[in-house]
């Protein structure tokens, strides 16, 4: 890994409503290095999506705010600098480009998409209207869209979900940023699209050597890119650690909650899914103590009297943990690093790349 | 399994089409039609769950409600209890409507906002045709709520009072007050949270246990319906390409669009998933307006052939309760 | 469209409790203009009560002698040309507007929402000829419909609010309709034919609550606009008779003395203004408060 592009410290943002201060965001720490992949995983609500927005600060104000912290990029805190400064406008797009869940709001309906991605050319790589167009064409191109020339004059309405995905990746990466955040970029499309747009994404940001954050609450999809994870509940970060460590031996008990919840194809299905008791907490006037505490099987009276866990790290590794315990999780069905005779297709078959 | 005689089965839907008109100018011309189900047959036998799968605009939604007469299907034969429903008017209907049940997506929007707990249930209680008193709709209330995990103190509270997982708790409550034979479940978990969906999994198949119902299971994550379901039938532009047992799905799929999606199926094995490669389908689902003759799946497909390009393949049966809708598979 | 998720989750928050408090909260927050409003028609309606207890005079009490009189301690807006009470008048003006407001409001949204419901539940043929009668019943400008119905219904209280009502009923049908329209859609209302609910239970108890809030909302800001077609009706002269004191009556009467006794159509012209800009604005924010997405709709 290269170096540190992107380091975030005890970041909070909260949104104030009526009823009091919601801390969607509550004191988040995490770094991403150059041409890394790391992944943001959470259920909704718990913060994954907010904090990406205080990176950039558009964060909805009123009601949100961003309370404290540092987010500092290529060396420079970014929270110094007001939401609208010309510096932080810079940031955005050019920077840190992000690219949203659902494509058809992301895009402007009244325009065609040629027209948007000029634009946006235009404002980060200043070059004139002409030259812009060539390059949209050729941003369209490099995301497998097919007759791009046909497609720069379509309007976004006239293209399928998969497709708009797509010319917001174009978007994305032809801003040439040092970091692409995709905020879920696959749920709201098809199983099989998924999975194209997924490695289009992947293979272009290795390509151009670029960072990027995936934020998802689909486990399955950080499995196979993702270099780190971090898992996000009630607004706070409690596990971290690199992708074989998260997947394989998950310390925090949520984290097992979470894998153990999930049904698996590979396996028996008579056998019942472990779920996770209960509902993530409300964020008003929270527990001190442990979030988690309330739908915790491995509770202990530790967890009943002391304060919130900070993050800490395991032995030498680069695993952290937010949990008063020490539990040596065990997930069901995984495989131990051996292949299954594969079936009578290559879904287990010959090793990927 | 083998090839056994079953009993008889409690649904059967034989070459089952939906059509939907498009409509243009002044006197609402047909000018097209959307063929979102076109020819589909399957049994569901009592006490089985059987899952229905395939990507969005597939048809699966629209067959689940034309199989409980939600929807009045187009064509063909929906026979339940040796009976074709199809086509009966909604008086007709009466004495199966409450016996077969649709439980929905959205937990939000299955529910009247403006409805307390107790209301959307009495309501669903006191509809049976066994009059009863206040005070045994009281009690059932009390007991379905029980029954799906909530807390009958809960009764007073109104949907937006509650989460996403006990939204979805108190419509499965709603359709057992019922007490159905046969539960249409429409995508049930997928707006949940993963820890919620696996709540809600469990709860049905305790359900089932409990009860007896059988299910029609529908939906996009095929993860899910395999875990839920006894048999899967997959479904691409409104026709069912394979039909199997769900223990042998992950082995013996035949079919090239089943073996896709089994690849494109996002796993959270680390091992497994870093090692073994993915087919990735080219292009997009085509439109059900304009469907590819021949095969529906020809464009997609890497083994078409001409025969692919101009004849529909029906389906077959090749052995084992499995059959597969595709020309270059041998019986 | 940044903030989507944020937003969402935002009001998800806010929504899992709303009261009544927090109606409360919402509509005053919305400036001091809202709360002038709402005192300002408050006012109004106190005196359009208690108005035989506010003057010692009765609206009709002519007396010549004392006719055409500026502003004295007996009549503190002097007095018209049949020498009546200004004031008492103004006062009583206020009664018949909000009754004509309100009355002719409530008939048009009791009628218009019936027919709304069937026409969007029943669809087929009955729907679509409720639906075409009310694109007809719209192409005809209020104020000519009015002008001839007026005679036929009496120029009373009553007549002349059966007569605006008539008038304002087609925006009624189509809002509600509109409203069946996309509710009808809603899983809860498939979910209560499954269960074997009727159609017209299913009417009364899924789509008619759920209209409610939008047919509460047009009728705030549909009493302003009866009061002023009431006015409208009356200064033409085929509205309420005189000597009954309308405003709209008063100020065509004053409208000959404009010159010299300005006072006379001034004072009901302004208290017109008054109700109807605060009518407006309390019903603005009654709306912002029961359906925010209705802005710019209504």
């Amino acid at each position: 890994m290269g170096e540190r592009i992107l380091e975030v410290r005890n970041l909070c943002t909260s949104f104030f409503t009526h009823e009091g201060e919601v801390k969607a965001v509550n004191d988040v720490s995490f770094h991403i290095d150059e041409q890394e992949i790391v992944a943001f995983v959470g259920e909704s609500g718990c913060g994954k999506t907010v904090t990406q927005l205080s990176l950039l600060q558009i964060v909805p104000a009123p009601p949100g705010k961003i309370t404290g912290g540092e987010v500092f990029f290529k060396g420079r805190d970014l929270l110094q600098h007001k939401p609208n400064s010309p510096e932080m406008r810079s940031v955005r797009g050019a920077g840190i480009a992000m690219i949203f869940q659902e494509p058809m709001t992301s895009l402007n309906p009244v325009f065609t998409v040629g027209h948007q991605l000029t634009d946006i050319i235009m404002l980060h790589r200043k070059v004139g209207h002409k030259e812009a167009w060539e390059m949209g064409i050729e941003a369209l191109r490099s995301v497998e869209i097919p007759e791009p020339e046909v497609r720069m004059r379509n309007y976004p309405f006239e293209l399928s979900g998969g497709m708009r995905q797509r010319v917001m990746i174009a978007m994305a990466v032809y801003c040439n940023p040092d970091i692409i955040i995709a905020d879920e970029p696959t749920t709201a499309l098809d199983v099989t699209t998924q999975a194209q747009v997924l490695e289009l994404l992947v293979s272009l940001v290795k390509q151009h050597r670029k960072s990027l954050i995936i934020v998802t609450h689909n486990l399955g999809v950080v499995t196979r890119y993702v270099d780190r994870i971090y898992v996000m509940y009630a607004g706070r970060i409690i596990e971290s650690g690199s992708t074989e460590e998260i997947m394989t031996k998950p310390r925090h008990p949520y984290t097992i909650g979470l894998l153990n919840s999930v049904p698996k194809i590979e396996k028996e299905r008579s056998e019942k899914l472990i779920p996770i008791k209960g509902a993530p907490p409300w964020l008003i006037d929270m527990d001190p103590r442990c979030t988690f505490l309330p739908r915790c099987s491995y509770a202990c009276e530790v967890c009943e009297t002391k304060e919130f866990p900070k993050l800490r790290r395991l032995g030498e590794s680069d695993h952290f943990i937010a949990c008063h315990r020490d539990i040596a999780g065990s997930i069901t069905g995984s495989t131990t690093g051996r292949l299954d005779s594969a079936g009578r297709h290559d879904l287990g078959g010959e090793a990927h790349g | 399994m083998a090839e056994t005689v079953r009993e008889n089965p409690l649904l059967k839907v034989e070459q089952l089409k939906m059509y939907f008109p498009l409509t243009k100018g002044l006197l609402s011309k047909t000018y097209s039609w959307v063929k979102a189900v076109d020819g589909i047959s399957f049994e569901i036998y009592p006490n089985e769950t059987f899952g229905l799968v395939g990507e969005s605009g597939c048809g699966k939604s629209t067959t689940g409600k034309c199989a409980i007469r939600v929807l009045q299907p187009t064509e063909g034969r929906v026979v339940y209890k040796g009976r074709d429903i199809a086509g009966l008017s909604k008086s007709m209907l009466k004495p199966y409507r409450r016996e077969l049940q649709l439980i929905f997506q959205d937990p939000y929007g299955s529910l009247n906002p403006r409805q307390s707990v107790f209301s959307i249930l009495k309501e669903a209680v006191v509809l049976d045709r066994e009059r009863h008193t206040a005070v045994e709709a009281n009690e059932r209330v009390d007991e379905l709520l029980t029954l799906v995990g909530l807390d009958p103190d809960m009764k007073s509270r109104y949907p937006h009072e509650m989460s996403g997982g006990q939204r979805q708790r108190l419509g499965i409550a709603r359709a057992l007050a019922c007490n159905p034979k046969l539960v249409v479940c429409d995508e049930p978990v997928s707006a949940l949270d993963v820890s919620i969906q696996a709540q809600i999994v469990n709860l049905f198949r305790e359900l089932q246990a409990k009860l007896g119902l059988t299910y029609l299971f529908i939906a996009h994550d095929l993860a899910v319906v395999r875990h839920m379901a006894d048999r899967i039938a997959i479904m691409y532009l409104g026709k069912i390409v394979e039909v199997i047992d769900s223990d042998h799905i992950f082995r013996e799929a035949l079919h090239p669009y089943t073996v896709a999606l089994l690849s494109a199926l996002p796993t959270t094995d680390y091992y497994q998933e870093r090692k073994r490669s993915r087919i990735i389908l080219e292009g997009e689902v085509p439109s059900p307006v304009n469907k590819p003759a021949g095969c529906a799946f020809h464009p997609r497909c890497k083994y078409a052939t001409e025969t692919c390009r101009q004849v529909s393949p029906g389906l077959r049966n090749v052995g084992r309760n499995h059959c597969v809708a595709c020309h270059n598979v041998a019986v | 469209m940044v903030h989507d998720a944020a937003v969402a989750k935002h009001n998800r928050l806010s929504k899992r409790h709303s009261g009544l408090r927090e109606k409360c909260h919402t509509f005053f927050k919305r400036g001091i203009l809202t709360k002038i409003s709402s005192a300002l028609v408050i006012i109004f309606i106190l005196i359009a009560i208690f108005c035989p207890y506010l003057t010692p005079y009765t609206p009709y009490e002519q007396s010549l002698r004392n006719k055409l009189k500026p502003w004295s301690k007996e009549h503190w807006l002097g007095t018209d040309n049949l020498g009546r009470d200004v004031l008492t008048r103004v006062l009583y003006g206020a009664r018949i507007s909000i009754v004509t407001g309100v009355l002719s409001s409530l008939w048009a949204a009791v009628v218009g929402a019936a027919l709304g419901l069937t026409a969007g539940y029943s669809r087929g043929f009955l729907g679509s000829f409720l639906m075409r009668l009310t694109d007809a019943h719209l192409s005809i400008p209020p104020l000519i419909l009015v002008m001839v119905l007026a005679p036929i219904f009496g120029r009373t209280i009553l007549g002349i609010s059966i007569v605006i009502g008539i008038s304002a009923i087609p925006s009624y049908v189509r809002m509600v309709y509109g409203q069946v329209l996309s509710l009808r859609e809603n899983d809860y209302v498939t979910a209560a034919s499954v269960i074997g609910q009727s159609n017209f239970k299913i009417l009364l108890k899924h789509l008619l609550p759920n209209c409610i809030p939008v047919v509460i909302v047009m009728f705030t800001s549909n009493v302003s606009t009866a009061i002023t077609i009431e006015a409208n009706l009356a200064y033409i002269g085929i509205g309420i008779r005189p000597p009954t004191p309308a405003w709209g009556v008063m100020i065509s009467e004053g409208y000959n003395y404009l010159v010299s006794y300005p006072h006379l159509a001034i004072a009901p012209g302004i208290m017109l203004m008054l109700l109807i800009i605060s009518l407006n604005v309390v019903g603005d924010g009654i709306r912002d408060v029961i359906d925010p997405r209705l802005r710019g709709k209504l």
